[in-house]
């Protein structure tokens, strides 16, 4: 039996665990085993500390597949570092982060790299490279892990990324990034993300500093890489306009750690109505953006 | 008195002395922790080179940064101070008549200690700070956190070639700053100061062994790949913002500059002893 045909049957939380490893013969009369797949990003028990300052305490935490998550929370409540945890740019000081079941912090160097050729992250003020064109830029990963991949197929793939984040090719591809405008570098940036396929992409605050429409350009692109490319997202933002736009599920780190632990992503998960009725009262003040008795505690403590 | 000042006459001095001990005691720890730091980022490099090489794009673009775009200033470096040795000890040479010996003292001092030592300090502000401020940048606007999330190590990808590049052209560029120097030298002694060009060039053939030229070859070795790892490191290690990427390029000059220093004596130490128990060298006199 073929790892394909097995593959057909697996499923993310679907099976329940009694009914795992069950085995039946397909209408083609091939044995087929049930299999529960993992989910694709698995958080448990995370805790980082850098120096004494705790920055995430006991994150608890699962993305499925083709889902996109919004983690929403204050400046400096650890978004940022949750995000480069999971794709292991910074190592827990305690818990594990599982990619498809495997413990990334017990990766090999070989088998990390592996990995996060799964993975996009689109960085928050797009971190292309200042020295190579924005062709060098996109074709940079396939360079680095397809080099059976010829010079005029590498092009042609960079032509259709950067057409499919709306860039010109023939305007773009020689310029550097000191020369084209910060949306476009976020454009460019997220058609890089997209170079290798990947099965997650990472988004850090992709909307920050962009003028509305040039936002929603961004919110079309995250939307149209889950639904068009199947790739689930994790996104880290203040913009909560984004958040409700792009996301399926919001999440809420207060203060660095989730808001409930019992029921962690759980926060919102519906229509766009319900998240302005959400009945924590600390969330509801951070989606409605008011500044509440905060500041008033602050202002006094002056 | 306020509630502070008050605070602080009220210390014992059982608290005085445990605060400078644990004051102490961090700073020692921040070393100690800053040289494993750098321990395991050499030998991560190391690493990299033996098993993985880098890509020759990126090794060209060094070679270039480092080799090339160096040699002008090196060579103006060294022509400089060809001349003002000759400047320096004419007089001294002149007071006990043996101007003629003058060659021989510009020539060894030069190939032996300040051509290789001037050199790489030169190196170490113009390639040295360069490479830190690049990769301190590159580390502020998360470009080093995209090739890793990219599945490229940065240790790889952006230290190994810059090591490979110094490791092999400063010894080159000290070669040349040498050269400029021996040419400066004699050109000021000879033609400015009028100093007899045979007896010149013979006292220098004598003092001046194959050796004395390997010696600072060989030194400038180990220059250049200090210098690679300490100012890669400190790009790697650069703080937050503009002052971050300062701090890089400054820190990342004066401990090469120190690092220079100390190996420029370890080197000395040990090249002195090699030439006298191993090759049963004997020193050559100037005068």
């Amino acid at each position: 039996m073929t790892e394909q045909k097995r593959d057909e049957l697996r499923t993310d939380e679907a099976v329940p665990p009694s009914i795992e490893g069950s085995v039946f013969v397909g209408p083609d009369g091939v044995k087929k085993v049930l299999r529960r797949r993992p989910p694709l990003l698995e958080i448990e028990s995370l805790n980082v500390i850098f120096g004494e300052n705790q920055v995430l305490r006991d994150i608890t935490l699962k993305i499925r597949r083709g889902e996109t998550v919004a983690i929403i929370g204050e400046s400096g409540c650890g978004k940022t570092v949750l995000l480069k945890t999971m794709i292991g740019l910074v190592a827990p000081t305690t818990g594990r982060v599982f990619f498809k079941g495997q413990d990334l912090s017990e990766l090999s160097d070989k088998k990390l790299t592996e990995a996060r050729s799964h993975y996009g992250f689109v960085f928050q003020m797009a971190a292309l490279f200042d020295s190579m064109t924005i062709e060098e830029n996109v074709s940079f990963p396939l360079r680095q892990h397809h080099k059976e991949m010829s010079k005029r197929a590498i092009k042609e793939r960079v032509e259709y990324l950067l057409e499919e984040v709306g860039l010109n090719p023939r305007v773009v591809s020689a310029k550097t990034p000191s020369e084209i405008s910060g949306g476009m570098r976020k454009r460019v940036g997220f058609a890089r993300a997209l170079a290798m396929d990947p099965e997650i992409m990472l988004y850090d605050e992709p909307t920050t500093g962009l003028d509305p429409i040039m936002s929603d350009v961004v919110n079309e692109l995250m939307i149209n890489a889950r639904d068009r490319h199947h790739v689930a997202g994790v996104l880290v933002t203040h913009d909560m306009k984004s958040a409700v736009k792009v996301a399926n599920r919001l999440i809420m780190l207060y203060p660095h750690a989730l808001l409930d632990s019992d029921e962690p992503q759980m926060i919102f998960d519906g229509t766009a109505d319900e998240i302005w009725r959400c009945s924590d009262k600390r969330v509801s003040q951070f989606i409605r953006g008011e500044a509440g008795e905060r500041i008033r505690d602050m202002s006094m403590e002056d | 008195m306020t509630k502070k000042s008050k605070k602080r006459s009220e210390t014992t001095p059982r608290e005085s002395f445990i605060k400078i001990v644990s004051k102490m005691g961090r700073a020692i720890a921040s070393r100690v922790s800053f040289a494993g730091n750098l321990a395991v980022f050499s030998l991560s490099t190391l690493f990299w080179l033996v098993v993985k090489g880098p890509r020759r794009e990126t090794l060209t673009r060094s070679f270039f940064n480092i080799g090339v775009l160096s040699l002008p200033v090196v060579m103006l470096t060294g022509t400089f101070i060809g001349m003002v040795l000759a400047v320096q000890a004419f007089p001294q040479f002149k007071v006990i008549g043996m101007e003629t010996r003058i060659g021989a003292a510009i020539n060894l001092s030069l190939v032996k200690e300040l051509g290789p030592v001037l050199a790489a300090t030169m190196l170490a502000g113009r390639v040295g700070s360069s490479i830190a401020a690049e990769l301190g940048t590159m580390r502020v606007t998360e470009q080093i956190d995209a090739l890793s999330s990219m599945g490229v190590n940065p240790v790889h990808y952006l230290v190994t070639p810059r090591f490979l590049a110094c490791l092999i052209l400063i010894p080159g560029l000290t070669l040349f700053a040498d050269l400029m120097g021996v040419i400066g030298g004699m050109f000021f002694s000879i033609h400015l100061l009028g100093v007899d060009w045979s007896y010149y060039w013979e006292y220098s053939r004598h003092a001046v062994g194959m050796f004395d030229i390997f010696a600072g070859m060989f030194k400038s070795v180990f220059f250049g790949g200090a210098i690679a790892l300490i100012c890669c490191h400190q790009g790697f290690r650069c703080g937050a913002g503009a002052e971050g990427v300062g701090k890089a390029a400054t820190s990342s000059f004066v401990l090469s500059f120190v690092a220079i220093l100390f190996l420029d004596l370890l080197l000395d130490v040990f090249l002195e002893q090699f030439h006298t128990l191993v090759l049963g060298g004997v020193n050559k006199s100037v005068v």
